[in-house]
């Protein structure tokens, strides 16, 4: 496999970890915050010089120099491809700008030395291909929640039950696929419990209650850092998209387009900030299924884009309302509290960010949400109709929230308000992420359409390519192209109705990597 | 066509488009850096923009008479293309007989507007957000009369609906305006929704979001659309949804006199004149499309006939100067889509310019009606007669408190909307909200919201 100049991957797992390390030596909260967030730049620069030395080698995947956790294990722990290079600055930028934004008033019940180990194994997570791998990560991750919710001695019910379901379906399906071994499909005994997984973890309706109890009751921190990256879109990418035959994706593609239409009809009628925000959360991200069910380049792309979009954009939007708590305490959407005047410039970051997520004109959202109705549209006209309705009932919930938080009425208060530096430098950062990905969007788009042609080859190859010749070849890169060879002459031969979708009488699976085999 | 005139011409145009954006910019920086700036700098600059941006589209309109050209256009490029699916997302403005006229009013109006609202909100604390929002209406305004693509006047449609909801709800300190501004802002996002859909239906129905390709090679009005009778009236009806959303035709005709807690500036050129206009202008634009379905063509005239007659009855008995005139303004615009159904293109677009004018004229005088009507009076040496119509006298008692009670009310749509659509939905989101509790509270084994304990100052329920 070809490896990058230097670990950097290794480095923006590690760097974290020894981050987590320093700040348990410091006891003041002001001080480990400030080595926190130096952790968390390095960390960030780490993953963006990752980034760009992969795009500089122009390969599908590369994995670190000097890998020393490869030479510790079997399998390719760490590695970077098309579709991780920039999941992992923009987790890595989720956590910097959350640590920024943190005030005293939050220090006391959010802890930096976990949110540097939980940054630590998201970045692992989304550096990780194989299965196994993802599983471990993504379990270890629901871990710290579950430590926080009991160190403020909170209910823990609701989380506990839905992520040991999540665990449990998760171990039990990857191993039935295991057992299963190479075979033309994977029984549904195997791909329903992957499925049911990936719902519980993303958040899919009726399993999403664990996630607007996390907010009711763990930091609001805590609670953003576990959704904003979408770990459960990237397990449905690595567990489900390889092997799940068509019937499979279309089912979560409608369970997650009711979840979209759900969860904002619930958003209008929440009456806490919070809970509100979770909702419209889960109203976006299960957009983002919706777009990776389709298995079409466009489709996929749309819905890769709207990752990064809503990433940027509803970190950006929760960060605001975490900011506002931390000077006026939880924030209700049954009054109205005019704080406009106090704090006009958290006002236009609020409504840009929300309208951002919601594909407005200008922004990041705005392309990436035409590309994934317009994917939507390719499969059904209702599919991409209620895209469009789910999008257009966000709109009116974000300017619902807006006008009940900022305006309405003349907030008397006897203290300053006003936005700090640090919060000021962080919302600046995102909006000039949003803003400039939506003027000039086209390279964005250009790595999220390789990354999903890279997907849907992978898929197919995983589907449709025969056992056994593989097994000689000793050489990787190799392999790829003679995989590659015999997908396009497979496809030369297929319907072109059927091009982009997946055979009926897939043959047997395999894996281009021989490690993970 | 002269090479250094097309140049010149291009020039122009993006001179016309630009202008407006570097308004906003300048706006968005100064409201994002917190530069303090004096109503002189801020009134200074918007006059600046609007008069570049007007010379230049006059000059784009005398060069096209000079030349005899029907349509030019300013290419952008694509800013995203997708080759191999066909995707692209092409930013391109044309100038022709539909929209230069359009633009040119747009710059006339917002510049008349400008020069009134720098002294009507001279010392008020929200001046330099008005501009804000001004600027970023302009822009909306320039975008969709001079788009040559769907997807640009898509871009234009939204700005012009984000500053119109933030321009109502401009007192912001009391509740009112911002509760109608939501419920303009719900009205508008569903609207969109419509056009969305009908973007997507047409890339689909024809391949591409370009005017020029959509409605055949012949410049305004006369090109060709390419698509099939019933391809037109389902794209058709979406079109005339969002038209219906943005220009107050029937049901939603009732976001226009609640728009008017704006301040009267805002009003006057952005409900008034200028905004309510956009749905009619979309329907010019693609009025290629009508002629393709008769269908369609009869729910074009039948819409704006009832929005006409409606309107007319609702108008007569406002209680205040600017309802009145806000129902006014949709009599017309009933009458103006009315006339797009019948074909009179030409027509439609000398009735939004006549209109717009007269419009604005009226909201800018609004505040100083009664010194209007006493000077009128004084005029006259008598009062202002107070009497009915002879028409109205014989109309039957009973038919004529059912008409009062139905234009009073403004047709019930609001009442209506709420009963068969926001209650039920609602409700049914509150049950399951319930069922959420329950099944939280049994896994938790206690009451799992924290969120109850959070104070509630004036509980009132009022989203819409």
């Amino acid at each position: 496999m070809n490896t990058l100049h230097f670990p950097f991957l290794e480095l923006a797992v590690f760097l974290p970890l020894c981050g987590a390390i320093a700040t348990r030596l410091f006891t003041r909260t002001d001080s480990a915050k400030k080595v926190a967030v130096l952790a968390a730049a390095f960390t960030l620069a780490a993953t963006v010089a990752a980034w760009l030395d992969f795009y500089s080698l122009n390969v599908p995947v590369a994995q670190d120099s000097w890998d020393l956790i490869d030479r510790l294990t079997t399998f390719d722990f760490l590695v970077i491809d098309e579709l991780s290079a920039p999941l992992l600055p923009l987790t890595a930028l989720i956590y910097l700008v959350t640590l920024l934004t943190t005030q005293r008033t939050k220090a006391q019940r959010f802890s930096f030395t976990w949110t540097l180990v939980s940054l630590s194994i998201a970045l692992a997570t989304f550096a990780s291909r194989s299965p196994w791998c993802v599983i471990v990560l993504l379990t270890v991750a629901t871990l710290l929640p579950y430590f926080e919710l009991r160190r403020r001695e909170k209910p823990t019910g609701v989380f506990v039950t839905h992520m040991l379901a999540f665990v449990f379906l998760m171990l039990v399906g990857q191993s039935i696929i295991d057992f299963e071994g190479d075979v033309e499909v994977h029984s549904m005994i195997a791909i329903i419990p992957l499925i049911g997984a990936v719902l519980i973890r993303s958040g899919a309706a009726p399993t999403h209650c664990w996630m607007t109890d996390l907010f009711e009751h763990a930091t609001l921190g805590t609670s953003l850092l576990f959704l904003t990256p979408m770990a459960g879109a990237y397990a449905t990418i690595r567990l489900v998209l390889p092997i799940a035959p068509d019937w499979a994706l279309r089912s979560i593609a409608v369970i997650s387009l009711a979840t979209a239409i759900y969860a904002v009809g619930m958003a209008l009628i929440q009456k806490d900030t919070r809970r509100f925000f979770c909702y419209l959360m889960l109203s976006q991200s299960s957009l983002v299924l919706v777009g990776l069910e389709m298995s079409t380049p466009l489709g996929l792309t749309g819905a890769l884009c709207v990752w990064l979009s809503i990433g940027l954009a509803m970190t950006g939007f929760g960060l605001i309302i975490r900011s506002l708590e931390a000077r006026t305490g939880r924030l209700n959407l049954t009054d109205y509290h005019g704080l406009f005047d106090h704090v006009p410039s958290f006002a236009g970051f609020f409504l840009l960010m929300g309208l951002a997520s919601v594909g407005f004109p200008g922004t990041i959202g705005f392309v990436s949400l035409e590309l994934l109705i317009e994917g939507a549209s390719q499969r059904g006209t209702i599919t991409g109709s209620v895209v469009v309705l789910a999008s257009a009932l966000c709109g009116i919930a974000i300017m619902h929230a807006y006008f009940h938080i900022f305006t309405g009425r003349q907030h008397r208060t006897s203290i300053s308000l006003k936005s700090s530096n640090t919060e000021r430098v962080a919302y600046l950062t995102l909006i000039g992420l949003i803003v400039g990905g939506g003027l000039l969007p086209q390279p964005g788009v250009a790595t999220r359409y390789h990354a999903a042609v890279e997907l849907l080859s992978q898929r197919r190859r995983e589907l449709v390519e025969p056992i056994g010749e593989h097994v000689s070849k000793a050489d990787p890169e190799n392999e790829r192209d003679e995989a590659n060879k015999r997908v396009e002459r497979d496809e030369a031969d297929e319907d072109p109705e059927l091009e982009l979708t997946m055979p009926a009488n897939a043959n047997n699976r395999r894996s281009l990597d021989p490690k993970s085999d | 066509m002269n090479l250094s005139i097309a140049v010149l011409m291009s020039f122009f145009g993006a001179c016309a488009i630009a202008s407006p954006a570097v308004l906003v910019l300048f706006f968005a920086m100064r409201s994002v850096l917190n530069v303090p700036t004096t109503e002189r700098i801020i009134s200074w600059a918007t006059q600046t923009v609007v008069t570049i941006g007007l010379l230049s589209s006059v000059s784009v309109l005398a060069l096209m008479l000079y030349t005899g050209s029907r349509h030019v256009e300013v290419e952008m490029g694509n800013i995203v293309l997708v080759p191999n699916d066909e995707f692209h997302f092409h930013l391109k403005f044309v100038f022709d007989r539909l929209s230069v006229p359009f633009c040119i009013l747009s710059f006339v109006l917002v510049g008349t507007v400008g020069t009134f609202a720098n002294r009507y909100l001279h010392r008020e604390p929200g001046y330099g957000r008005f501009f804000l929002f001004y600027s970023m209406f302009l822009l909306g305004m320039v975008c969709a009369s001079l788009a040559g693509t769907i997807e640009t006047l898509f871009l234009g449609w939204e700005l012009v609906g984000l500053s119109s909801t933030l321009l109502i709800a401009y007192f912001h300190d009391r509740q009112a305006p911002v509760v109608n501004g939501q419920r303009v802002w719900s009205i508008y996002r569903i609207a969109d929704a419509g056009f969305l859909l009908a973007a997507v239906a047409l890339h689909h129905a024809t391949g591409e979001g370009d005017f020029v390709g959509l409605m055949g090679s012949g410049p305004w009005p006369d090109g060709h659309a390419s698509l099939s009778s019933s391809q037109a009236l389902g794209i058709g009806s979406l079109l005339l949804f969002a038209a219906a959303g943005k220009s107050g035709l029937i049901p939603f005709s009732s976001w226009l006199p609640r728009a008017m807690e704006g301040p009267t500036p805002s009003s006057a050129v952005f409900y008034g004149a200028l905004s309510i206009h956009l749905g009619a202008f979309l329907l010019l634009r693609v009025s290629p499309i009508l002629q393709l379905s008769l269908p369609l063509t009869v729910m074009v005239v039948v819409l704006g006939l009832t929005t006409a007659i409606f309107a007319a009855f609702a108008s007569r008995v406002q209680t205040d100067i600017k309802s009145s005139l806000a129902f006014a303004s949709v009599t017309q615009v009933g009458i103006i889509v009315t006339e797009i159904g019948l074909g009179f293109y030409y027509l439609a677009l000398i009735h939004i310019i006549g209109h717009a004018c007269l419009r604005t004229l009226q909201l800018l005088r609004a505040p100083t009606l009664l010194r209007d009507y006493t000077v009128l009076e004084n005029a006259i040496g008598g009062r202002l007669s107070t009497q009915a119509p002879v028409v109205v006298k014989g109309i039957p008692e009973a038919l004529s408190k059912f008409a009062y009670r139905l234009a009073i009310e403004r047709g019930g749509f609001d009442a209506a909307i709420e009963r068969l659509i926001t209650h039920p939905v609602a409700s049914l989101f509150r049950l399951f909200d319930r069922y959420e509790r329950k099944w939280t509270d049994l896994l938790s084994r206690k009451a799992s919201r924290d969120s109850d304990a959070v104070p509630v100052i004036d509980a009132k329920e009022d989203w819409a």
